[in-house]
């Protein structure tokens, strides 16, 4: 019991990572139809921004005396920066090509996954950088059972980033906004919505997401790679596609499913295997439901 | 040339300037607590010099400038066409063949062993394109097929003795089981489902190769794989046949020109059979092939088989060229790159995906001295070239007579 109540933890907090990660791919999904591959990519930029922040921070002596700000101050530029990163790429390598065929955007995609990660290999070597690792050292113990403080953390942080997600698109102008821009492009224009600047905000958004899930992962696992995007890229595709792709509970949803799936299989079937689990999942999902669990929220378009 | 100038100057800069803005956090943040520009500033500078000479060029193109210069090139290429389609088709295939024939003559080692991925990639290629180009079902985990067509012959070979004409049928037997089992679940599945689900696939088979160690040797891979045993007659004591190993590049390399040759005339006898256009008719609008009596679950199976055993056979051909296997040569970035080969070359036209592949495997290898770049170019002129010809270099011509056509 002690066991599966730890795997638990540990699965909610992995799975907290993946659902971050999800929300880009199903509001960019939602909004314009494209399976973005170099979001991936945002997620790793994040992890590197972040350690380069704490880095510095922790050069200067700030680390040590107000490790909160710094930590803030790290998340928040990771942020901005994975934010910005994703606008110049949206207008880029996607505006352009929004009236093509939808394999053209993809394989665009695909490109400036490739490019991005090999820009950073070049700007910040081959090697893994290593994260700060004197953060968050205690944890609570309630007999075998054990939670650190990083996992609190980066659980509450989750949480926050997903209820304030939710409020923004449901409860604010600019998230209907959005949402009209994902149901009707024309529609929306015509009552005075400008769909470049929603498809900007969304890249944004979910890119910024992403990048506090890369300073997470970069925290949990201590250290970051310059090509660490792309399998828990491909894993929170199929969380989005899980969940029923441009639906937004469904990705947060099908985030923490695949996070479960994943650290249940490890523990109690076989570690070596943990990948396939997440795909044998998605596929049964889809076997049975092919629109996802919660169902897409757009119409059916083929590729 | 300065009113085209004016149209842009602005998005440069802005773009510039965010690049400026990208770079620096990057480069110019230190770990021990230091903050510099200048290597930020000296790599930009870099970066502005090459952008701008681009911009340039291209502004006084976009303005009409180099019109002495472009307008011969352009008569020149409109005159290549129209004798390109003066002249009868077998013509240009007759001559495409006799250089494919002759090239390893003049090539070296170097470079027969470019062509013969070139031709093994093609030869990919054209069955991705019986998936997607046809059948129009996005497949993220082709690669996957010509893995297990590889794992087939390795394991086949090393564990049993078999040879390799033996395996080669059973390669692509086992591929299409493969591609049959893959694709009965995911039938019922449409566009970016489908996408992920095949990537799954894809990523399971790779996976269970990895880490299957009594089968497959886990990541270490199978050594000792047996090359190709041909049986040559020789006249030294009356009429006999002598079998021997196939150790000469220039072999494989006439091989696997048969192979690809093999795969083009069958996609393109498929691609204008009966098959193919109820491919074309479930790729335009499956519900109303459905309605117009199209089996569309047996034609949608049967494309993914077919794709199978065409990445099947190239996969047992490539085991017995490198004589080793192992997982590092099927992950999902090789599923990508062929995929890439047949949008970028024009999805359905069998020229164009020759030359997608032609020119995605020359790329990297024209860069090779620029090691550390070569993928970084890559990804960029990836995305260039989608800007610039989203359709693909060749875009396909529309499959099969029309009506209308015909009238006129």
């Amino acid at each position: 019991m002690e066991y599966f109540i730890q795997q638990l933890i540990n699965g909610i907090t992995l799975g907290g990572m993946y659902a971050l990660i999800a929300l880009g791919y199903t509001m960019v999904y939602g909004v314009i139809q494209l399976i973005n591959f170099a979001h991936g990519e945002f997620f790793a930029a994040g992890g590197y921004v972040g350690a380069i922040a704490l880095g510095y921070f922790s050069g200067i002596g700030y680390m040590d005396s107000h490790p909160v700000i710094c930590l803030t101050a790290s998340f928040a530029m990771a942020m901005a920066y994975c934010a910005y990163l994703a606008i110049g790429v949206e207008k880029i390598a996607y505006k352009p090509l929004r009236k093509e065929s939808r394999l053209a955007a993809l394989l665009s995609a695909l490109g400036m996954s490739i490019f991005l990660s090999n820009g950073m290999m070049l700007t910040q070597g081959v090697y893994d950088k290593v994260y700060p690792s004197e953060l968050f050292q205690g944890r609570f113990d309630f007999g075998m059972v054990t939670i650190s403080y990083l996992q609190i953390m980066i659980v509450s942080l989750t949480a926050c980033l997903l209820i304030g997600l939710n409020l923004l698109v449901f409860r604010t102008k600019i998230g209907m906004a959005m949402r009209a821009t994902a149901q009707d492009k024309t529609m929306s224009a015509l009552v005075a919505i400008g769909s470049n600047r929603i498809i900007s905000l969304t890249f944004a958004i979910g890119a910024g997401l992403a990048a506090a899930a890369g300073i997470m992962y970069g925290l949990y696992y201590g250290s970051v790679r310059y090509d660490m995007g792309f399998v828990p890229g491909i894993k929170a595709f199929a969380a989005a596609v899980l969940g029923g792709i441009g639906n937004i509970t469904g990705a947060m949803i099908g985030g923490l499913i695949i996070g479960m799936v994943e650290i249940f299989g490890a523990g109690y079937i076989s570690g070596e295997y943990k990948d396939v689990f997440a795909f044998i999942i998605l596929i049964a999902v889809l076997y049975f439901k092919p629109n996802g669990i919660m169902g897409e929220n757009i119409d059916d378009t083929r590729v | 040339m300065i009113q085209e100038f004016k149209k842009v100057w602005k998005q440069y800069t802005i773009g510039m300037l965010w690049l400026l803005g990208l770079l620096w956090p990057l480069l110019g943040i230190h770990p021990d607590g230091t903050m510099t520009f200048q290597t930020t500033f000296t790599v930009w500078t870099y970066i502005l010099a090459g952008s701008f000479v681009c911009l340039v060029i291209y502004v006084t193109k976009v303005s009409g400038a180099l019109k002495f210069f472009a307008d011969p090139i352009s008569r020149g290429l409109g005159n290549i066409k129209t004798t390109s389609t003066a002249l009868p088709t077998w013509v240009w295939l007759a001559a495409g063949l006799i250089v494919a024939l002759i090239y390893p003559q003049f090539a070296g080692r170097y470079g027969t062993d470019v062509a013969i991925s070139v031709l093994l990639y093609i030869c990919l290629g054209l069955g991705l394109n019986v998936v997607v180009g046809l059948a129009g079902m996005l497949d993220l985990g082709y690669i996957a097929f010509y893995g297990v067509g590889a794992y087939t012959y390795a394991i086949l070979n090393t564990t049993y003795g078999l040879g390799f004409w033996v395996c080669l049928p059973m390669a692509a037997f086992f591929a299409c089981v493969a591609g049959c089992i893959v694709g009965y679940p995911t039938l019922r599945m449409r566009g970016d489902y489908l996408a992920i689900v095949t990537l799954g696939f894809g990523e399971i088979i790779r996976i269970i190769l990895n880490n299957w160690m009594e089968l497959t040797n886990g990541p270490n891979g199978i050594l000792g794989v047996k090359s190709i045993g041909i049986f040559l007659p020789v006249f030294e004591n009356g009429f006999t046949f002598e079998h021997f190993w196939m150790k000469k590049l220039q072999l494989f390399y006439y091989f696997a020109l048969g192979l690809a040759i093999v795969a083009a005339i069958c996609v393109h006898r498929l691609n204008f059979s009966r098959v193919g256009r109820a491919w074309e008719s479930i790729r335009e609008d499956e519900t109303a092939a459905e309605l117009m009596g199209v089996n569309t679950f047996i034609y949608k199976l049967l494309a993914y088989a077919m794709g199978a055993i065409f990445a099947g056979l190239a996969g047992a051909f490539f085991a017995a060229r490198m004589r080793f296997v192992s997982p590092e040569s099927f992950t999902f970035l090789e599923s990508a790159m062929v995929l890439c080969m047949v949008v970028l070359g024009g999805m359905g036209s069998i020229p164009g995906i020759i030359l997608g592949v032609a020119a995605l495997i020359a790329l990297p290898e024209v860069f090779r001295q620029f090691e550390s770049y070569r993928m970084l170019i890559f990804g960029a002129t990836m995305v260039i070239m989608m800007l610039f010809r989203p359709a693909g270099l060749i875009p396909a011509k529309r499959v099969g007579t029309r009506s209308e056509e015909k009238e006129g």
